[in-house]
């Protein structure tokens, strides 16, 4: 093993030495808070006190953290999801939809376990299927993609809007509740098929132990196995990795599949750990929020769960906004976009400054 | 317009593209440009249409010296380029097209222009519609559309760059009496050109150049064999490889027609036998390209069969070919070769056949370890390739050929190699062609065809126009034929 650890981790065209990347940090973290700043100043907000909201929002007591690790663990799993297809370098914008397909199977799932004995059974029967419902969504892009020449950003996007579409569908036709459908979502599960909890904090020791699983796992796969190294290589050189005998269209395929499959998890989450029905935004954006993720993570496993986690609060602190500033709750959504923005400009300026100085 | 180069100088980091070249233009003039691959013809022209600074040297127009640095100023002087792929936008009409870039203002004044249009092909010949899409035409007439673009912007100097590629008889035909009525009317013409017969035909004068120099150059009446000894330089010293005896079939294509390239291929028939080793003679993508694509089975094609060991694999994809013993390696080191961002460690676990679904990182340390020191790479196994020098990448590359491969199919394989790595590449590949293994490589270098290989195919327009032994010609015959003349 020695010698190849630290190339590991590297993604095409970012090989930044950790030295680097904290200057960039700092520098972006400037760049988004004097932004966000400016907004807050125009909106006719008091900056500090609305910052200090959003701490105290996120972190100020143990039931809002574990309201932060709920936000945390579909947007972690669809993150690693999403390390697999940036690897091999596909958008896979799907994500969004392929968390939604597994929470519609899981869901179809419970309500076949509704009245059956065998909580257990069900909810791990519907974990796989929420699983499986996402892998089958992004295998349909990933075809679309390589058998068709559809982009995966395009073919994604289009799933998306499918799959919400059935999730509307679901929840104001055949899953209606008894008498009325409504946007509230289909009828809450029994309590004996959701995923257990710890009293008084809500959250699923389960979801939390297989969402570090995850993490782990990702970084495993990536790092040490001949799948990770195909999914490097292709990434980088499709057209030489093909010379060399690899057959990218169906490591892609696969990619897709471990991406869809950890998003159809966060889906399968989402009903049986959180809302325990399934609901129109049961997604939550998080498909969405996880590539912005990924993308200021500069594509590494382990900094993607501490991002993660960054948005986590951002999102939950934002809740309060409204309430004790008469602020519009997307405030947090503006951070969570100029980070983004901010990151990818500082990280072109210095590599086209890097550029100019070897020239 | 008279058009004066002086000592015009561009260099690409270490390589001198153009080396102190002088050149001058009369008025109402043709004037011919004649060289090999990288002989620097291109780089003079994109210079001279600013589309690429000049490291050094002076343009003078008229006698008074100018300066600009991009297309847009060359076009305000009155200096217009063809080149090689017409610029234009294919979802556009003609008529779109001609007014792009020109169009000023919010009314688009579309009938102006159409009549412009109408005029200037009338004028020159050219038979244009203007309402079909530019992407529907063919070159020549995407040809005939920039040229006539090219002259309502109040073009005085025309660059062409390689413009009868890809056109047919008829519409050559067109072009030269289209540029022949410029050049009457006072503008000057420069053809870029490595096709010896168009040139002739053409031009008033021609200026050869050589190795990014000027290597002479003559006005009319042209004589044929001093200009191709200003083309190739003196005739090579040759040292013959010892004869081959004809083994069995290895590759064989019948009658091969198949897409791709510039000129793709067309009517292709070739035999290949056991051990030996054949050079690919003709201008850059003049068919090589593709047919040793369609030998390793990544282009299929459209008509005719390839056999592989007296095996019809027809239609069969690289991967199957790959599994016959069949291994290619493409010119591009970086784009095609090898993994940008993997080190040669990476490589390595890269190819090990079917491995396990753990990488084995020591063992294929191991192996870079093993390979460096054997093929004498200079870098570490932790180097990124792209960290490599291009010999260094080229050895590296070398040193993922199969031990035992029936069949191998190079492309350039010592392209920008210095004379050093050239001969250790092929006392490495002699050792392969000597255990029975057949190989065809291409190469721009006419020296190195006649030093290396037991037989040579030179292509021209996608077609084998000549099939020899090195013993039964020279580089002159050779060039001839490369120009398009056998």
């Amino acid at each position: 093993m020695a010698g190849t650890p630290k190339a590991k981790e590297r993604t095409p065209g970012a090989a930044l030495s950790r030295a680097a990347v904290l200057p960039e940090i700092a520098l972006s973290l400037v760049v988004v808070f004097g932004f966000t700043t400016l907004v807050l100043i125009l909106a006719g907000a008091p900056p500090l006190a609305s910052y200090g909201q959003i701490i105290k929002g996120s972190l100020g007591s143990w039931s809002k953290i574990t309201h932060v690790i709920k936000v945390w663990i579909p947007l972690t799993l669809a993150a690693s999801g999403l390390l697999y297809t940036f690897r091999i370098g596909l958008w896979n914008i799907g994500v969004e939809g392929q968390v939604m397909m597994g929470a519609i199977l899981a869901t179809a799932v419970l309500r076949m376990g509704a009245g059956a004995g065998n909580g257990q059974l069900y909810l791990s029967a519907a974990l796989l299927a929420g699983m499986a419902g996402g892998a089958v969504w992004a295998i349909l892009a990933g075809y679309l993609k390589t058998r068709g020449g559809v982009h995966e950003i395009f073919a994604g996007l289009g799933l998306n809007f499918v799959a919400q579409g059935l999730v509307l569908w679901l929840i104001f036709g055949p899953w209606k509740q008894p008498g009325i459908a409504s946007m509230s979502g289909t009828e809450t599960l029994a309590e004996s098929l959701w995923m257990p909890y710890l009293q008084g904090l809500r959250i699923s020791p389960a979801a939390l132990g297989m969402t570090l699983t995850a993490i782990v796992l990702t970084a495993y796969m990536l790092g040490s196995t001949r799948f990770g190294l195909y999914l490097k290589a292709i990434g980088s050189n499709e057209r030489a990795a093909f010379l060399f005998g690899l057959r990218p269209q169906a490591v892609m395929i696969l990619a897709m599949v471990c991406a869809g499959g950890f998003a159809g998890l966060a889906g399968g989450f989402q009903v049986t750990g959180v809302y325990h029905r399934l609901i129109p935004a049961i997604s939550s954006g998080y498909g969405y929020l996880a590539l912005l993720v990924v993308m200021l993570a500069n594509f590494n496993v382990w900094v993607t769960p501490l991002v993660a986690f960054f948005f986590a609060c951002l999102n939950v602190g934002g809740i309060q906004l409204p309430m004790v500033l008469q602020l519009d709750s997307s405030l947090s959504g503006v951070i969570q976009g100029t980070l983004v923005i901010a990151t990818l400009a500082v990280h072109a300026l210095r590599t086209r400054m890097k550029k100019r100085g070897t020239a | 317009m008279a058009i004066e180069l002086r000592d015009i100088h561009k260099h690409f980091g270490r390589v001198r593209a153009n080396d102190g070249i002088d050149l001058r233009v009369r008025p109402g003039t043709i004037h011919g440009i004649l060289g090999e691959n990288g002989a620097g013809k291109s780089t003079l022209m994109k210079v001279l249409a600013g589309f690429i600074p000049k490291t050094g040297g002076t343009i003078l127009m008229d006698g008074r010296e100018v300066d600009y640095a991009d297309p847009a100023g060359a076009s305000a002087l009155g200096i217009g380029m063809l080149y090689q792929d017409p610029l234009d936008f294919p979802t556009l009409s003609v008529l779109e097209n001609f007014m792009a870039g020109r169009a000023a203002g919010l009314g688009l004044k579309a009938d102006a222009y159409r009549e412009g249009l109408r005029k200037i092909c009338a004028g020159l010949g050219f038979s244009l519609n203007p309402d079909s899409p530019a992407g529907r035409l063919t070159v020549g007439e995407r040809q005939q559309l920039e040229l006539a673009r090219l002259l309502a912007a109040g073009t005085r100097v025309l660059i062409l760059d390689e413009p009868t590629t890809g056109i047919s008889a008829l519409q050559k035909e067109t072009l030269f009496s289209a540029l022949r009525t410029l050049a009457a009317d006072g503008r000057s013409v420069i053809l870029v050109s490595h096709k010896i017969e168009d040139i002739e035909a053409l031009c008033d004068e021609i200026t050869v150049l050589r190795e990014g120099r000027v290597a002479g150059s003559m006005g009319r009446p042209f004589d044929t064999r001093a200009l191709l000894g200003m083309m190739f330089g003196a005739e090579p010293t040759v040292t013959m490889r010892s004869g081959h005896v004809p083994g069995a079939q290895v590759l064989h294509l019948d009658d091969v027609t198949a897409p791709g390239g510039r000129t793709g291929l067309a009517g292709c028939t070739v035999s290949v036998s056991r051990g030996e080793v054949i050079g690919l003679a003709g201008l850059e993508g003049s068919g090589q390209d593709v047919f040793l694509r369609v030998a390793s089975g990544l282009i299929r094609p459209s008509r005719g069969r390839v056999h592989i060991s007296r095996r019809d694999m027809t239609g069969r994809g690289y991967h199957e070919f790959r599994s016959l013993g069949v291994a290619f390696q493409p010119a591009s080191r970086l784009e095609e070769g090898l993994v940008r961002g993997l080190t040669i460690t990476e490589h390595c676990a890269l190819q090990e056949p079917g491995g396990p679904f753990l990488v084995r990182w020591d063992s294929a340390e191991r192996e870079a370890r093993e390979r460096i020191a054997k093929f004498q790479v200079v870098g570490t196994p932790d180097s990124p390739v792209e960290s490599l020098s291009g010999g260094n990448q080229q050895r590296l590359l070398l040193s993922f050929l199969p031990g035992e491969p029936e069949l191998l199919l190079l492309e350039n394989p010592t392209r920008g190699l210095d004379m050093e790595s050239v001969h250790w590449v092929w006392e490495h590949l002699d050792a392969y062609a000597s255990q029975g293994t057949a190989i065809v490589f291409s190469s721009s270098e006419l020296d190195e065809i006649l030093m290396a290989a037991d037989r040579v195919l030179v292509f021209f327009d996608g077609r084998i126009i000549k099939d020899e032994r090195p013993e039964d010609t020279d580089a002159m015959d050779l060039g001839r034929a490369i120009a398009g003349k056998v």
